[in-house]
């Protein structure tokens, strides 16, 4: 028996949290610097512990890794941990991202320190667990459970709008995720069993495909966020602290995703293949119509929210082409834009701490107090614009060298969105950072300290070295991919054929 | 034939009896000592009824009595130890209050006692007419005992309201149990399915809908729910504790027991009434629920909308249905403990305070009490990992299995509006700035909101023993 290391990942930043919980008292100064430093400490030791699944992984193997298994509630359920090619960039995305959100966190959460980093830790485990668990319900604990921790830290510690937003997000999500609930206790009846790599060996009659990828699709659409119901994610980024937007942005988006990538395509493949039409659509107008209205946005940070449903358009319909240039594409896009708009979510938060205004009005000119600000925000500007050598140029190229094959139009519109896309975000540095700097509160504002370049760099490297080299992301991914595309083309075909049958 | 002149065997209903001739003698000692005597009162009932549980634990088998009136099984031990456990519980949350309030009372533990033993006779009921008598020595003990504080309008008048529409629900229940006799010619459950097992008459669906019209008021099931608001407005506080727990189980096991057991070969008739009995209910206790500014008449609507998702299991009418109104009824109980425990924490100046917005900022002032309250809310939402999840998983698996999709879809729908209005009680405790502070939290009090908030939370991680004992319960009845 192996040491449960996916488990102790998960499992891990709840200590912390524990131990934050029962042994600091009191609210002094020294207190909050103690609680700073153990969250800091706990996600700090998960990362390093999480680079040993990356280290121990095989990437030429497309099954389950690291398995563990368990009963758990007396037979419905069970308690099954593992990873494959497709999750475990996920859960390493995860990790590398907590200790910089706690570092953003330092100085710009005063009050209630204690409850916010419980909050983030908890948050944490959840998160990795949705993309360990090969139980669906245990999946579906840990996707639904993070609302939780989520609606708080928007609550508590977000802007002014933040009651409206904290409800908003947590009742969309819900409502999309019960219908998910009944399509798992349905797929319990029918297939004897929650655990998902049996559910990927299952097939389902092709009528119930349709019933169930639907339920599926309305919880992962809202989390994604697709057109039309992403309504409340523009919302609960403006409303929530930084940290909270980097976690929603880099890490709770991609649950959607990741979600259509383990269950959509694999079990219901005759219905994603009936309804990509459908979130072709969905997806060529969220790119098209969520650029224009950046295009408008006085916010920044709703700006860099409307730019994040354009992005994630372009994983959907990648994902969906059921193409290895498409699925590899969605995969990659998801763990660049992981880094570039949580990265972006951070710049906006060094300059949001100075002023506390995120109005894209109250800034300009800042190039000539702040170069080193200047020079990061320009990188992580052209990596969302998707420039060639930046991370955000391979996921939007792969997914539409996949959709051309799909389908030529949908491409013709997509591609539309990259130029779009450097329009808002050219637009936005050129107003936040370039030209005079004559407004009189920017006169004396600082430069970048030593903690905002730690958490910083690392991101600039990754995104530049992804960009540069995405085969040290592609090789982990490919087995995996590579399996799902051949079973889904397979199923897509062998339904084909015996159609054909029944035909003559 | 019947031997009429044998002594019946009384090891199954050793309990029931434990507990009527402790109630008599608390009663003299009441009596003949006075009004100071509440505490010892108090303390010697909740240790009758700890005593009963461990009488109870001791059933083994399944044992029928009384010429087949009384049934003891691991259904009904599951459920009694699991009522026993509420009415003791609701008894010791009372300590705090009657001092406080100056309603020391001895009449009220001798009074929930007789009317728990009125609850264990109707989990073990296996004839309409032990049904009947159970239900009402429950119902007749709890009219009195909600209009126990005689010199409050209120607590009077919820008694009078209780009094006459319960009055009216047993009627009801009645003249469907003469129907079903007249029929079947039965009253025995076991006779009864055997007569239906070669079809039905109309006049039999009729009374089944009688008799179930009856439980569904004693369960305050949309239609029969109106007087639960006013009722849990008015009486007193751990009154309206008592009355959301314990009760409630016994009358839901009194439900499930007729209709699986003596109804089963016309599950077909009672499935519509009780899906449409759920789907209502889970609708009004959402959405009337949103308006309310007063919390007790808030947990009124929320318990209404707890009883539409137990129903949900019932009405698939399935073992698997059955092991999910169990667990849902033990965890509701536990959420609804926990509730009214914060709920009678919120004391200011020595003045009860029943405003949802007096709160605000609870977690501020009391962080103990909002962390906990905040985990039954986050529970009774259904949110995961919570035990409230579970309960719903398990009786939404049961419908789905019994292909009643529409019945799961709405149920689920609903379910996302009854969260708004538990998020808008966190909403008040953490994201607002404290308006009052209340006063110190009595120690019985916290002891059973920790004890609720800390079941729910690591339910998921050790209630698989639970889950067996449930399983084990509902097997019984197939």
């Amino acid at each position: 028996m192996h040491w449960p290391i996916l488990s102790t990942v998960t499992f891990l930043p709840l200590v912390g949290a524990a131990i934050i919980l029962f042994f600091i008292h009191g609210d002094e100064e020294v207190h909050r610097r103690n609680i700073r430093h153990v969250a800091l400490g706990v996600t700090v030791v998960t990362f390093i512990v999480s680079i040993m699944i990356w280290t121990g992984f095989d990437p030429a193997n497309p099954g389950f890794q690291f398995v563990e298994e368990a009963g758990w509630l007396g037979g419905f359920m069970s308690y099954r941990m593992g990873v494959d090619g497709i999750s475990m960039l996920f859960v390493i995305l995860t990790t590398f991202l907590m200790p910089l959100c706690i570092l953003a966190s330092w100085e710009s959460v005063e009050h209630r320190v204690k409850e916010y980093m419980i909050a983030f830790l908890v948050l944490e485990t959840l998160m990795i667990g949705v993309f360990c668990s090969l139980d669906l319900v245990l999946f579906y604990v840990f996707f639904e459970g993070g609302l939780i921790p989520m609606f708080l830290i928007i609550g508590v510690w977000g802007g002014p709008r933040r009651v409206y937003s904290a409800f908003k997000f947590f009742l969309y999500t819900l409502l999309g995720s019960v219908l998910m609930l009944l399509a798992i206790m349905a797929m319990y009846w029918e297939a004897g069993t929650t655990s998902i790599p049996e559910l990927l060996q299952h097939q389902f009659p092709a009528s119930m495909q349709t019933w169930l990828w639907l339920a599926f699709f309305a919880s992962f659409a809202v989390k994604m966020p697709m057109w039309p119901v992403h309504t409340w994610l523009p919302d609960a980024h403006v409303e929530a602290p930084t940290a909270g937007s980097v976690v929603l942005a880099a890490i709770l988006l991609k649950m959607g995703g990741y979600g259509f990538l383990r269950f959509s395509i694999p079990m219901f493949p005759l219905a994603s293949a009936d309804l990509a039409p459908l979130v072709f659509t969905l997806s060529v107008v969220a790119i098209v119509y969520a650029s224009l209205v950046a295009l408008m946005q006085e916010d920044m940070k709703k700006l860099i929210a409307y730019s994040s449903v354009a992005h994630m358009g372009f994983v959907t319909m990648g994902v969906f082409t059921g193409t290895m240039q498409g699925v590899q594409g969605g995969i990659f896009q998801m763990l660049s834009h992981g880094l570039v708009s949580g990265a972006l979510f951070l710049c906006v938060g060094v300059v949001y701490d100075r002023l506390h205004t995120r109005q894209i009005d109250a800034y300009g000119g800042l190039v000539n107090r702040m170069p080193w600000y200047a020079l990061t925000f320009m990188v992580f500007t052209m990596a969302n614009v998707g420039l060639p050598g930046t991370s955000g140029f391979v996921g939007e190229f792969l997914t539409l060298v996949g959709a051309f094959q799909a389908n030529t139009w949908v491409a013709v519109f997509a591609t539309t969105g990259v130029i779009l896309s450097a329009c808002y975000a050219l637009w936005l540095y050129r107003r936040v950072v370039f030209g005079e700097l004559e407004k009189e509160s920017l006169r004396s504002i600082l430069d970048m300290g030593t903690r905002e370049k730690v958490i910083l760099v690392p991101l600039i490297v990754l995104t530049l070295y992804f960009g540069i080299y995405p085969a040290a992301l592609m090789d982990v991914t490919t087995a995996a991919v590579d399996n799902l595309v051949n079973n889904y083309q397979a199923a897509i075909s062998g339904a084909g054929a015996t159609a054909s049958l029944l035909g003559h | 034939m019947i031997d009429v002149a044998a002594m019946p065997n009384l090891t199954p209903v050793l309990a029931e009896i434990m507990l009527t001739a402790g109630a008599m003698l608390l009663l003299m000692f009441g009596v003949f000592t006075g009004e100071r005597s509440t505490p010892t009162v108090t303390g010697m009932a909740v240790a009758l009824l700890a005593g009963a549980v461990l009488v109870v634990a001791l059933g083994e088998g399944t044992s029928v009595t009384f010429g087949g009136a009384f049934i003891s099984d691991a259904f009904s031990r599951f459920m009694k130890i699991a009522t026993l456990v509420a009415s003791a519980v609701a008894i010791a949350m009372a300590v705090g209050y009657a001092r406080n309030e100056r309603f020391e009372r001895f009449e009220y533990p001798v009074l929930i006692v007789l009317a728990t033993t009125g609850m264990m006779m109707m989990i073990s009921a296996n004839d309409l007419i032990s049904l009947y008598l159970g239900l009402e020595m429950q119902s007749l003990a709890a009219y009195v005992v909600a209009a126990i504080h005689r010199d409050s309008v209120r607590s009077t008048e919820s008694g009078l309201k209780y009094f006459v529409l319960g009055s009216l629900a047993s009627g009801m229940l009645l003249y469907g149990a003469s129907l079903v006799y007249g029929f079947t010619g039965h009253t025995n459950f076991e006779a009864i399915a055997q007569a239906l097992v070669d079809g039905r008459s109309v006049g039999l669906v009729i009374g089944l809908v009688f008799v179930l019209a009856g439980l569904a008021f004693k369960i305050s099931a949309v239609p029969f729910h109106m007087w639960t608001p006013d009722v849990y407005e008015g009486a007193p506080t751990p009154v309206t504790a008592f009355f959301a727990a314990a009760p409630k189980l016994a009358a839901v096991a009194l439900m499930v027991r007729v209709t699986i057991e003596a109804f089963g070969p016309v599950t077909a008739d009672w499935q519509q009434v009780v899906s449409f009995v759920a789907i209502a209910s889970m609708l009004l206790g959402s959405f009337a629920a949103i308006g309310q500014t007063n919390i007790k008449r808030l947990m009124a609507y929320s318990s209404i909308g707890n009883v539409g998702y137990i129903l949900v299991g019932l009405a698939a009418g399935t073992q698997a249905g059955v092991q999910g109104v169990v667990l849902y009824l033990v965890i509701y109980v536990v959420m609804t403990l926990g509730a009214f425990a914060c709920i009678l924490a919120m004391r200011r100046r020595d003045q009860m305070v029943e405003d949802i917005e007096s709160l605000s900022g609870l977690a501020r002032t009391q962080p103990f009490t909002a962390f906990m309250f905040a985990a039954i809310l986050f529970s009774l939402a259904g949110i995961p990992p919570l035990a409230g999840f579970f309960a719903k998983y398990w009786v939404f698996l049961a419908a789905i299995e019994a292909h009643l999709y529409g019945l799961a879809v709405i149920g689920v729908l609903s379910s996302v509006v009854g969260a708004y209005y538990y998020l808008r009680i966190v909403k008040l405790m953490y994201f607002d700035e404290p308006l009052v502070t209340f006063e110190r939290m009595p120690a019985e009090l916290k002891t059973v909101s920790a004890l609720s908030g800390a079941f729910l939370l690591v339910f998921v991680l050790f209630a698989a023993p639970l889950v067996e004992a449930a399983a084990v319960a509902a097997r019984s009845l197939f």
